[in-house]
């Protein structure tokens, strides 16, 4: 029996890959992958939980499958965001776009 | 009708109140107001004097405040001396009012300059009609006030308005002064009505509760408000560049009745001077000083106001002198007599300086004799007058000054006296047979004699200073049993025959010299500037008083202020400032954080909610 700290470990390493990547990415599909990256982490998490947590059971497997249904979606539309902003301003360079500036 | 004294000074208020909120629709018809009130006013004061010479001394006063054991009271008291002011000061407030309605028809503020003289001639009247000392000095100041409007009426000339907070700040001196001597005679006697105030010091001095140390510093505190008022060295400063004021302004309040105010004060104090030798001593002293003094500076000065405003000073300083010499009627019987010379003399000045447009330089004038024959007659009787030409009223007055200071002993004033009368006689006849005869020297021919409206007061003025004299003369001393009544003012000195021929003697000599030089010219002009260059210098400028004042009081002030200000600037404003500009850079700082940045945000929310979680777990004892 494979004890759970691997997979939460696996988990936290991915997490943190994704955190990184968020936060130090220029390149906006690169940060969307990355987020993604978050995203699978804790639906390591959850498998991990549902197959050998101390209260088995489906519902984390459910759970896993509906955020990766739903993060298919949100990358639709976050790509369709970037493309929309591309045409505007004519980069994908998270600098650059600070309308929230002060 | 001497119970009805108090409206006397009710009238000029009306006057100043009517002209306050309806002088701007009045215009020109603002000195009917004005006029109307002087003459009800003067009316009542004739009728108010003869009752007074009839009867008695009446008194009407009403409790204002009670504390402790003191009240204070307010009201009115018509004694001989203050019934005799009342007449000098309405009679001239009134030929002033009328003398001004021609003098200053060109300008459109004459509505102010209306309401000016109303409440001038309140003020004044109620600080000769004031039953207790107190009451004087809230209308001393009320003068002093009028003074600083008046002189400074034409306030867009920078001169007047620099001139203006001169007299205003020169007499403050004098007055704070006076205050103090206020409040130390009160703690003394615990009383401001004259009667108590004199009993009390009285009392007080017989069984050693009062010393006459304290009597000599409340007289002499009070002597210092008159010191102000009246313009007396050394701060005598302010009288003549008063005359930047309208020169009727000059006649009413420099010549005639505020500057009079000083020696009415030591008048009706009189007992409290005559407590203390040493007092006595600094009030003889300090008028006969200001008199050569101002005399001196007369004789070389070439502006006719400033003539005038100096020989006022000087003969105010006769007053002093006087006063300071026991002569306490000599003293105010000259200030009566003066009040109405000199009140015509500026006059007469005022209408020789309207006539010629505004120029008042004595080299620019000559011949106006022929020009202006009322002006130039009138101006003579004046010029006799204050020179001590029989019988003309100063020669009277004069020679109970002379007397006075005669029997007091020193020689040392005595002389300074008698040389004053010479360069009075002397300097008004140079006035005089510069401005009025020889050949006109000016740029701008006069336009003739001005009208009656001008001539009238000039005319009623002259008639006075012909006879104001004869109320009290050798041959019947009435004002002075008049004013001496019930009253224990010490002796009065009456002139020797000798006294009388030294006068009259004087009054020549001065006038032959005058005459001498600027009329006959048989001793050159420029004698003096000549022979004694320096002394004409000193002389020109006014001993260098105003310099002198400059360098040791203004400068030290300005550079006391300048520092302070620094002081404020820098320290105080500077900590103001810094508490400000750090919260404005605090923000400025922060605010640049706010920079738009997703990854930015993404990071701070990151180590903030870290750092939450790490609260929480070691408040929450999740790690031991």
């Amino acid at each position: 029996m494979v004890h759970i700290t691997f997979f939460l470990a696996l988990a936290a390493i991915l997490f943190c890959i994704g955190l990184y990547g968020v936060l130090t990415r220029r390149h906006l599909v690169i940060v969307l992958v990355c987020v993604e990256l978050m995203l699978m982490a804790v639906s390591i998490n959850l498998i991990a939980f549902s197959a050998i947590g101390p209260s088995a059971g489906i519902e984390g497997q459910v759970f896993t499958l509906f955020i990766i249904s739903v993060a298919a979606a949100e990358v639709a539309v976050g790509l369709a965001i970037l493309i929309a902003l591309y045409r505007n301003r004519e980069s994908i360079d998270v600098i650059k776009h600070d309308l929230l500036r002060w | 009708m001497i119970q009805n004294a108090w409206l006397i000074p009710v009238f000029p208020l009306i006057a100043f109140i009517i002209l306050l909120f309806f002088g701007r629709y009045l215009k020109q018809k603002s000195a009917y107001v004005g006029i109307t009130a002087m003459a009800l006013s003067f009316i009542l004061a004739v009728l108010v004097l003869f009752e007074r010479i009839g009867g008695d001394t009446y008194t009407n006063t009403i409790t204002w405040l009670t504390f402790g054991d003191s009240t204070i009271s307010m009201g009115y008291e018509v004694t001989a001396l203050n019934a005799m002011m009342l007449i000098v000061v309405t009679l001239v407030s009134l030929v002033v009012h009328i003398f001004s309605k021609e003098y200053m028809h060109e300008d459109d503020r004459i509505n102010v300059f209306y309401s000016y003289l109303g409440l001038f001639s309140f003020s004044m009247l109620g600080l000769v009609l004031a039953p207790n000392i107190l009451q004087l000095f809230i209308f001393w100041e009320l003068v002093g006030l009028c003074s600083y409007l008046l002189v400074g009426f034409w306030f867009f000339k920078p001169e007047a308005a620099a001139a203006a907070k001169k007299a205003f700040l020169t007499t403050r001196i004098g007055d704070v002064g006076l205050l103090i001597g206020l409040v130390l005679l009160f703690t003394a006697t615990g009383s401001f009505e004259y009667g108590e105030v004199f009993a009390a010091m009285e009392a007080g001095l017989l069984n050693g509760t009062i010393s006459e140390a304290l009597v000599t510093v409340i007289a002499i505190c009070i002597f210092l408000g008159a010191v102000g008022k009246s313009a007396q060295f050394p701060l005598h400063v302010w009288l003549p560049d008063a005359m930047e004021g309208p020169t009727p302004v000059s006649a009413l309040i420099h010549a005639a009745t505020m500057v009079a105010a000083g020696v009415y004060l030591v008048g009706v104090m009189y007992p409290v001077f005559l407590a203390s030798n040493t007092a006595m001593t600094v009030v003889a002293y300090t008028g006969a000083i200001t008199a050569i003094f101002a005399a001196t500076i007369a004789l070389v000065n070439t502006d006719i106001k400033r003539i005038l405003a100096y020989s006022t000073v000087s003969q105010l300083g006769l007053m002093i002198l006087a006063l300071g010499t026991v002569g306490y009627v000599a003293g105010l019987f000259h200030l009566m007599t003066h009040a109405f010379f000199k009140a015509l003399l500026f006059l007469g000045a005022g209408s020789v300086i309207y006539g010629l447009h505004h120029r008042q330089d004595i080299r620019k004038m000559g011949g106006l004799w022929s020009r202006m024959k009322v002006t130039s007659i009138t101006f003579l009787i004046g010029a006799l007058a204050i020179a001590g030409v029989p019988p003309l009223a100063g020669f009277w007055s004069k020679e109970l000054v002379l007397a006075a200071v005669w029997y007091e002993g020193d020689i040392f004033l005595f002389i300074l006296a008698v040389l004053t009368s010479l360069l009075t006689a002397f300097y008004m006849f140079r006035l005089f047979f510069k401005a009025f005869t020889g050949e006109f020297r000016g740029d701008h021919e006069p336009h003739g004699e001005n009208s009656k409206l001008m001539t009238m007061p000039l005319v009623v003025l002259a008639t006075l200073a012909v006879v104001a004299g004869f109320v009290n003369t050798p041959f019947g001393f009435w004002l002075e049993g008049f004013l001496t009544e019930g009253l224990n003012v010490g002796y009065s000195a009456h002139g020797d025959a000798w006294l009388i021929f030294l006068s009259i003697g004087i009054a020549v000599a001065g006038i032959a010299l005058a005459w001498a030089m600027y009329y006959k010219k048989s001793i050159p002009e420029d004698f003096l500037s000549s022979k004694f260059p320096g002394a004409h210098k000193v002389l020109l400028n006014k001993y260098y008083m105003d310099e002198f004042y400059q360098k040791a009081f203004v400068l030290p002030t300005v550079t006391i202020g300048k520092f302070f200000w620094e002081v404020d600037r820098s320290i105080i404003d500077g900590i103001v400032n810094f508490v400000g500009r750090s919260t404005r850079n605090s923000g400025r700082t922060f605010a640049k954080r706010h920079d738009g940045q997703l990854q930015t945000y993404g990071l701070v929310t990151i180590i903030g909610g870290l750092a939450v979680i790490a609260v929480a777990f070691v408040l929450g004892g999740y790690f031991g």
